[in-house]
């Protein structure tokens, strides 16, 4: 069931790239899926069918409009801090803490730090997260996962958990 | 209509694209030089790549360019966290005027006790 | 829409000062990852000018090459081998 299901995302992916309904285009279209899917797909990370439900992708639809607002929101302020003469920045690489254990969950929890507002993940030890942050506010860790984590960590434990 | 969205779109995405640009040559360590790179060419690439619907209408060129955005969302960040984690390791200090460095810490730490 | 490729080119050029110049090697990474994705901005704006998806499948394949080829300098940066 899991492999069938990874067979026909990959087939969506191939169907979506050459965008035609040609039988040749549709025929080595199962060939690549059928072969990509025996190859790799051990290491693949969609989690069952778990996550195929209406209210994890309600949620997933919530998580994404959040996501492009604060990767909006982290231009204008990279924007602010090139343009100012004087570089108003303090970095510093603080440590958080997460609370979520889906390995999933946890790369799009690393991703969507990378791409918000003057944080950058730099490596996951256990459950621990190391974060450059641009501009630090203070040095504790409690604080830290208050201000940079918790805000996507609560939707996404809607979505993963 | 659509072409002035497009438009739109393409000036906000160059625009981005060029601050990035000059966060890579003004910021003072790799790691915030990786910060406004990453950030700012990403979402203006982005923003380019989805003007193409705007210009081109429905089909497989703006498809294939929607793609295109979702896997640049989710390799860039990857491979941002996968040189910065190479760089501390490889043993480049954090710029001078850095406040803390909890990570250089905890991993002298581990090399202690092994 | 020249204008936008003068922008595009500058851009291409301040990557190319930050690769001959970086004090260090993860600088010059850096700077090799960003001209890579500004290349799939540039072919986007190719295919808009001329109307054909071949710019597209370049750009497609040049986002994954790219990010491949960060990967294995960030493995070599670390100093690991390449199956780990």
């Amino acid at each position: 069931m899991k492999r069938f299901l990874h067979f026909l995302i990959i087939y969506a992916v191939w169907l979506l790239l050459t965008w035609s309904v040609q039988w040749q285009e549709l025929l080595v279209g199962v060939l690549v899926a059928l072969f990509a899917e025996l190859l790799l797909g051990d290491i693949f990370p969609v989690e069952g069918v778990k996550i195929f439900h209406p209210r994890r992708f309600f949620w997933l639809f919530v998580y994404f409009w959040v996501f492009i607002w604060a990767m909006i929101r982290a231009n204008f302020d990279v924007a602010y801090r090139v343009l100012n003469i004087y570089l108003p920045i303090k970095p510093g690489i603080v440590k958080v803490r997460t609370k979520l254990t889906s390995d999933m969950g946890r790369t799009f929890l690393a991703n969507s730090i990378t791409l918000t507002p003057g944080t950058m993940t730099v490596d996951m030890i256990g459950d621990h997260l190391y974060i450059h942050w641009i501009n630090v506010q203070s040095p504790d860790i409690q604080k830290d996962t208050e201000i940079i984590v918790r805000h996507f960590e609560r939707i996404l434990e809607r979505i993963f958990e | 209509m659509s072409e002035t969205i497009g438009y739109i779109l393409l000036t906000v995405g160059i625009a981005f694209d060029v601050l990035g640009c000059i966060g890579l040559v003004r910021l003072p360590d790799v790691y915030n030089r990786l910060q406004a790179g990453t950030k700012c060419v990403t979402l203006g690439t982005a923003a380019i790549l989805l003007s193409v619907l705007f210009f081109t209408g429905f089909n497989a060129i703006s498809v294939k360019a929607l793609l295109c955005i979702w896997f640049i969302l989710i390799t860039s960040p990857t491979a941002a966290h996968a040189i910065s984690r190479a760089a501390h390791r490889s043993g480049i200090r954090l710029w001078k005027g850095s406040v803390l460095d909890r990570y250089a810490e905890d991993r002298e730490g581990a090399e202690d006790k092994q | 829409m020249n204008v936008y490729i003068g922008l595009l080119i500058l851009c291409i050029f301040m990557c190319l000062y930050r690769v001959g110049r970086g004090p260090t090697a993860p600088d010059r990474t850096v700077a090799i990852d960003i001209l890579g994705t500004l290349v799939v901005g540039f072919c986007a704006m190719w295919s808009i000018i001329t109307k054909r998806d071949l710019y597209m499948n370049i750009a497609i394949s040049w986002s994954l090459l790219n990010f491949i080829g960060s990967l294995a300098l960030a493995k070599y940066l670390e100093g690991r081998g390449f199956d780990e």
